[in-house]
């Protein structure tokens, strides 16, 4: 691991396509836990979608443009925070692999560069420390595939969440099996998602915790659906908004 | 696409909960059991990267290997025989059995067997062959197809085995005993190797320097089969070829420790010829039959050719979330699980299996333990991306485009929509507007199978950013 890189006065945000259609309080927080260590944010508007839905359903060109636009949105030298770490891992690994143009693939490697997934800011560049303010709770992690393997910030998260003094962490038999999501997966083999999806639910329920924290929207959306598709006594809740709940008013 | 009920037996497949709960056990088992063997993570480390070196190196200069492979085992006695496609190596095969007037054969495990369909081919001339590991042995009793490269018969349980033995071996007692199983296939089996005119198997490495054909098992019968009969008929895909004797050890090392979490295997065959004058046993003759079946297409393309470097451990069978839920027979193909999903397409063509690459959640499993680093979520998108175009999009005329042309016309929006940012926070405010009011079809219908109902989220995040004071810049 390199060394972590200096504080920035600012950062831009990429709120991802599900964080602004279906998740906007989890944006709001993972900017809110930026801004409260000092650290400005800005959103581009021009943002969309990083692309990643189209190319793993087999459909590169039009991943490619989603990846010129956000190539122009993020234009700059800031750090570019993104709460999602699938999308942070399309971004940073995928996207200079996209173009053959010399120009193009300079400019996504420059932005692979800067792109940073939430929780691996907070800890490696902001070194936060959180202030617990809950109440004691139990609470289980699901590691989304991208997190653990293509970005490797689970550590990160575990770290956030080992600093909240009156949450246990109770870890998951298999916590390194994916979850069933895999986007178009999901629609593809509806079946097949939601056996795997029916298994993650059993694992998180041996817990005896309540809730699901994990960092990534794609496998909220799905564990969500599914505990509610199933009327379960449980929660999928992203690292964000459980951070920020804990912590706040501290 | 043709539909080839893919969805449909794997439904079938997970309403069975014996299967599954024969497959998870033995899947946990095999990882646990290479999680010890190989405890240190930079040792695996260094030697994935350099059995990655190796099979590259190999590849990088095939044709030449496989010609100097060719004259290193003529020099050794072994004939050679080359077979561009399936048909053609059975053919030689049969060919080779009917010139020594051969009735039955006794076969070790073989993938590539498999991949030609040579029992059956063999069997409608009238030759049977009899599998002697002890996983064939059972599937082929019960007229079965391998559901794991490694472990064919990882399916059944020992229950399950029991009553097929009960019921198909004349005299055989009901045991669920796992010596008294091994005993009464021994006992069948013993007979065959004695007669037997001519023993098959397969190759998991052929060395081109010395000419030289390894087979590793753990049962003694492939031991037997290439070396009991007086005629021995290996058949191989032509990318098992190594460079040098000195690459075996690492490979070796990998191929056992990655596949069943053993440090090495009970036995380890290098045949280097036929019986030579003096020599008190052994065959007689030794062939090998070099199949291509479409291996030179996957050669020829740069990125694809890393699917070659495959040493069918199975590691990525036993860490697969969809494989240990379905198993292997609801691929419908010879190669199940992540390596069959990207082998199988190119070797049987992107019209025929495309399907298959999206059968995956891309979750990367299989990449991590791929002892050959095989970029199998690479290669996945890849072939998605070509079946998607459809099968002679690369060639010259246009062929029919591969993807439903709804879906086809539902990604060229959505890359309309996601590159006009004034489109994509129209289309937002949509979504905000009708909240949960999607009309269940298509996508959403399916995905409706397993989850409740998306909502749309009716606070819009660049109103909420620009209340807090976040410039949007």
């Amino acid at each position: 691991m390199t060394a972590a890189p200096p504080k920035p006065a600012r950062v831009q945000l990429f709120a991802t396509c599900l964080g602004e259609a279906l998740f906007p309080e989890t944006a709001l927080a993972a900017v809110e836990l930026i801004e409260r260590e000092g650290v400005a944010v800005v959103f581009p508007p021009g943002q969309t979608c990083c692309g990643q839905p189209a190319y793993n359903a087999g459909f590169p060109e039009e991943a490619r443009e989603a990846a010129r636009r956000q190539m122009a949105a993020l234009a700059g030298d800031l750090p570019v925070v993104v709460p999602s770490a699938s999308c942070a891992g399309m971004m940073k690994h995928h996207y200079p692999r996209l173009f053959t143009d010399p120009a193009e693939r300079k400019a996504a490697e420059q932005l692979a560069g800067r792109v940073v997934e939430w929780s691996e800011f907070l800890v490696r560049v902001l070194g936060v420390r959180l202030r617990d303010a809950g109440p004691p709770l139990k609470v289980t992690w699901h590691s989304s595939c991208h997190a653990l393997r293509e970005m490797g910030v689970v550590p990160f998260a575990k770290a956030l969440l080992a600093g909240l003094e009156r949450v246990e962490l109770v870890p998951l038999s298999r916590e390194t099996e994916c979850c069933g999501f895999g986007g178009i997966f999901s629609v593809k083999h509806p079946a097949l998602s939601g056996a795997m999806a029916a298994d993650k639910l059993a694992d998180i329920q041996a817990t005896g915790a309540e809730r699901v924290i994990a960092g990534d929207c794609g496998c909220l959306l799905h564990l969500q659906g599914a505990i509610e598709a199933r009327g379960l006594a449980l929660r999928a809740q992203h690292l964000a908004d459980f951070l920020r709940e804990r912590t706040h008013g501290g | 696409m043709a539909d080839s009920g893919f969805e449909a037996r794997i439904e079938q497949a997970l309403e069975d909960e014996a299967l599954r709960r024969n497959f998870a056990s033995a899947l946990g088992a095999f990882a646990a059991r290479r999680r010890s063997v190989f405890a240190d993570a930079d040792a695996l480390e260094r030697l994935r990267t350099q059995a990655a070196a190796i099979r590259d190196r190999a590849l990088a200069r095939l044709p030449e290997l496989l010609e100097e492979l060719e004259s290193r085992l003529t020099a050794n006695g072994i004939r050679v025989h080359w077979a561009e496609t399936a048909a053609v190596g059975n053919r030689l095969v049969l060919e080779i059995l009917e010139a020594h007037g051969v009735r039955r054969v006794v076969k070790g495990k073989s993938m590539v067997s498999e991949e030609m369909h040579l029992n059956a081919f063999l069997a409608r001339h009238g030759i049977e062959t009899v599998e002697t590991d002890l996983g064939e042995f059972i599937i082929q009793l019960a007229g079965e197809t391998p559901s794991h490269i490694i472990v064919p018969a990882v399916h059944k349980n020992r229950a399950q085995i029991a009553k097929l033995f009960r019921e198909k071996i004349p005299g055989a007692p009901y045991t669920e005993e796992v010596t008294e199983l091994n005993a009464i296939a021994r006992h069948t089996l013993r007979e065959q190797f004695r007669e037997a005119g001519a023993g098959l198997s397969g190759v998991n490495f052929a060395v081109a320097e010395t000419g030289t054909l390894c087979l590793v098992e753990n049962e003694g019968n492939g031991r037997m089969c290439t070396g009991v009969p007086p005629l021995h008929i290996a058949v191989m895909g032509i990318e098992k070829v190594i460079e040098r004797l000195e690459d075996l050890p690492p490979l070796l090392r990998l191929l056992t420790g990655s596949a069943t979490g053993q440090r090495v295997t009970t036995y380890v065959n290098l045949i280097s010829g036929p019986r030579r004058g003096g020599e008190p046993d052994g065959p007689r003759e030794v062939h090998l039959v070099l199949l291509d079946n479409g291996r030179s297409a996957v050669f020829a393309d740069p990125e694809r050719r890393a699917t070659l470097r495959c040493i069918r451990c199975g590691c990525c069978l036993n860490h697969c979330p969809v494989y240990a839920r379905i198993g292997g027979h609801a691929y419908g193909t010879t190669y199940p699980g992540p390596i069959g999903k990207v082998l199988t397409p190119q070797l049987l063509g992107i019209d025929r299996a495309g399907e298959l690459p999206f059968a995956s959640t891309l979750c990367g499993a299989c990449e991590e333990v791929c002892p050959v680093k095989i970029p199998l979520a690479q290669l996945l998108r890849r072939l998605r991306a070509e079946a998607v175009r459809g099968p002679a999009a690369e060639g010259k005329s246009r062929a029919a485009p591969g993807a439903a042309p709804l879906e086809r016309l539902a990604w060229r929006a959505w890359g309309q929509a996601v590159k006009r940012p004034g489109v994509y926070r129209a289309l937002l405010a949509g979504g905000r507007w009708l909240g949960g009011l999607l009309p269940p079809v298509g996508p959403l219908e399916r995905w409706l199978r397993a989850h409740a109902e998306p909502r749309f989220s009716q606070r819009n995040l660049r109103r909420l950013l620009r209340k807090k004071g976040i410039p949007d810049a």
